[in-house]
């Protein structure tokens, strides 16, 4: 089943209470290589459908109007899942990303 | 004089909602987040608990329920609408207030007295109260920061919009010390503390008179009834 990748960040320049507290159970085990953590979502909607600029769009703007709020979060990446990415796509290699596997695998694709 | 509480899944205050406004002498009528109807209330109140668990964000699922579509009109058109807690979130999810709300600050669930001002006494939730008096009512929540970006801030100021201020240390990280918000007409107001847990001798906050025999957020609701009637 192609998925599609939404990834939402709560914006920079909040602050962002449950990153601050796992950065203090970092700190608390020891760890003092990193100096801040935030958290964000991930949502994979899974379509049986083709996925086409069309849907893609559409996925877009549902990211922004309804699994975010732009308010407090910031969209960060709408893509299409590549064959390693999605537990959902486990076993189904070439499934695939119509964006490409560079991007997909680094998950940094913005539409 | 019947004011409509809606219980969305989750909602925890909805009866709490619907016995302050019969304590204030209307008649509390009981909605349904499923339903397209309003059953011709005078007002609305939407009340505070864990709507779909606050999953996705507070208040969002809830404020794509099917009676938002006539709530929003009825905001729209002039009706006064108050969100208490999960109802400001999904006030603000469903755009008829403005900024969000995120974690406290502190991190953890905050459950106490809080005093606040009443910084607006203009609108058709807050007519009963004297400008700048300062009241107490239960503050409980995990999701209470007020945020929003400076350009709205500054319109809330500038505008009186701000309707409720916390007096004391700010127990969330709200910005300014934004407890309650209301929009330009007064009609729609949005609150994170409750007043509904405020109504009845004995069962509200410590005051220095005796126990638990805080009434402060009964005017809330006296309020919404003056105003109905007088309109």
């Amino acid at each position: 089943m192609p998925t599609i990748v939404v990834e939402v960040m709560p914006k920079a320049e909040l602050l962002d209470p449950q990153g601050k507290a796992v950065a203090g159970a970092l700190a608390r085990l020891g760890e003092s290589r990193f100096t801040g953590v935030r958290i964000g979502k991930r949502f994979e909607l899974v379509t049986d459908g083709p996925v086409d600029d069309a849907l893609l769009s559409d996925v877009q703007k549902l990211a922004e109007e309804m699994l975010s709020n732009s308010v407090i979060e910031d969209v960060i990446s709408v893509h299409v899942a590549g064959p390693d990415e999605s537990p959902i796509d486990a076993g189904e290699p070439g499934m695939g990303s119509l964006i490409g596997e560079a991007e997909a695998s680094t998950q940094t694709g913005t539409l | 004089m019947r004011i409509g509480v809606i219980t969305f899944p989750g909602s925890l205050d909805d009866r709490d909602a619907q016995r302050a406004v019969r304590l204030a002498g209307g008649e509390p009528v009981a909605l349904w987040h499923g339903d397209h109807d309003l059953a011709g209330v005078d007002a609305l109140v939407l009340p505070g608990g864990f709507s779909y668990g606050d999953y996705l964000r507070a208040g969002a699922i809830a404020s794509l329920s099917p009676i938002m579509t006539e709530v929003v009109a009825a905001a729209n058109s002039g009706m006064p609408v108050l969100g208490i807690c999960n109802g400001f979130q999904m006030l603000t999810e469903a755009h008829l207030l403005p900024g969000g709300l995120i974690r406290n600050e502190v991190g953890t669930f905050v459950c106490k007295d809080q005093a606040l001002r009443v910084e607006n006494t203009s609108t058709a939730w807050t007519n009963g109260f004297e400008q700048g008096q300062e009241i107490t009512i239960p503050l409980k929540n995990g999701e209470g920061g007020y945020i929003a970006d400076e350009e709205t801030l500054a319109r809330l100021e500038g505008e009186g919009l701000v309707a409720f201020r916390y007096l004391g240390k700010n127990p969330n990280g709200s910005l300014r010390d934004i407890a309650g918000i209301t929009n330009a007409r007064g009609n729609v107001v949005g609150l994170m503390p409750h007043p509904e847990h405020a109504t009845e001798p004995g069962f509200g906050p410590d005051t220095p008179k005796a126990m638990r025999s805080g009434v402060d957020g009964l005017t809330m609701f006296t309020s919404a009834l003056q105003g109905v009637l007088a309109g």
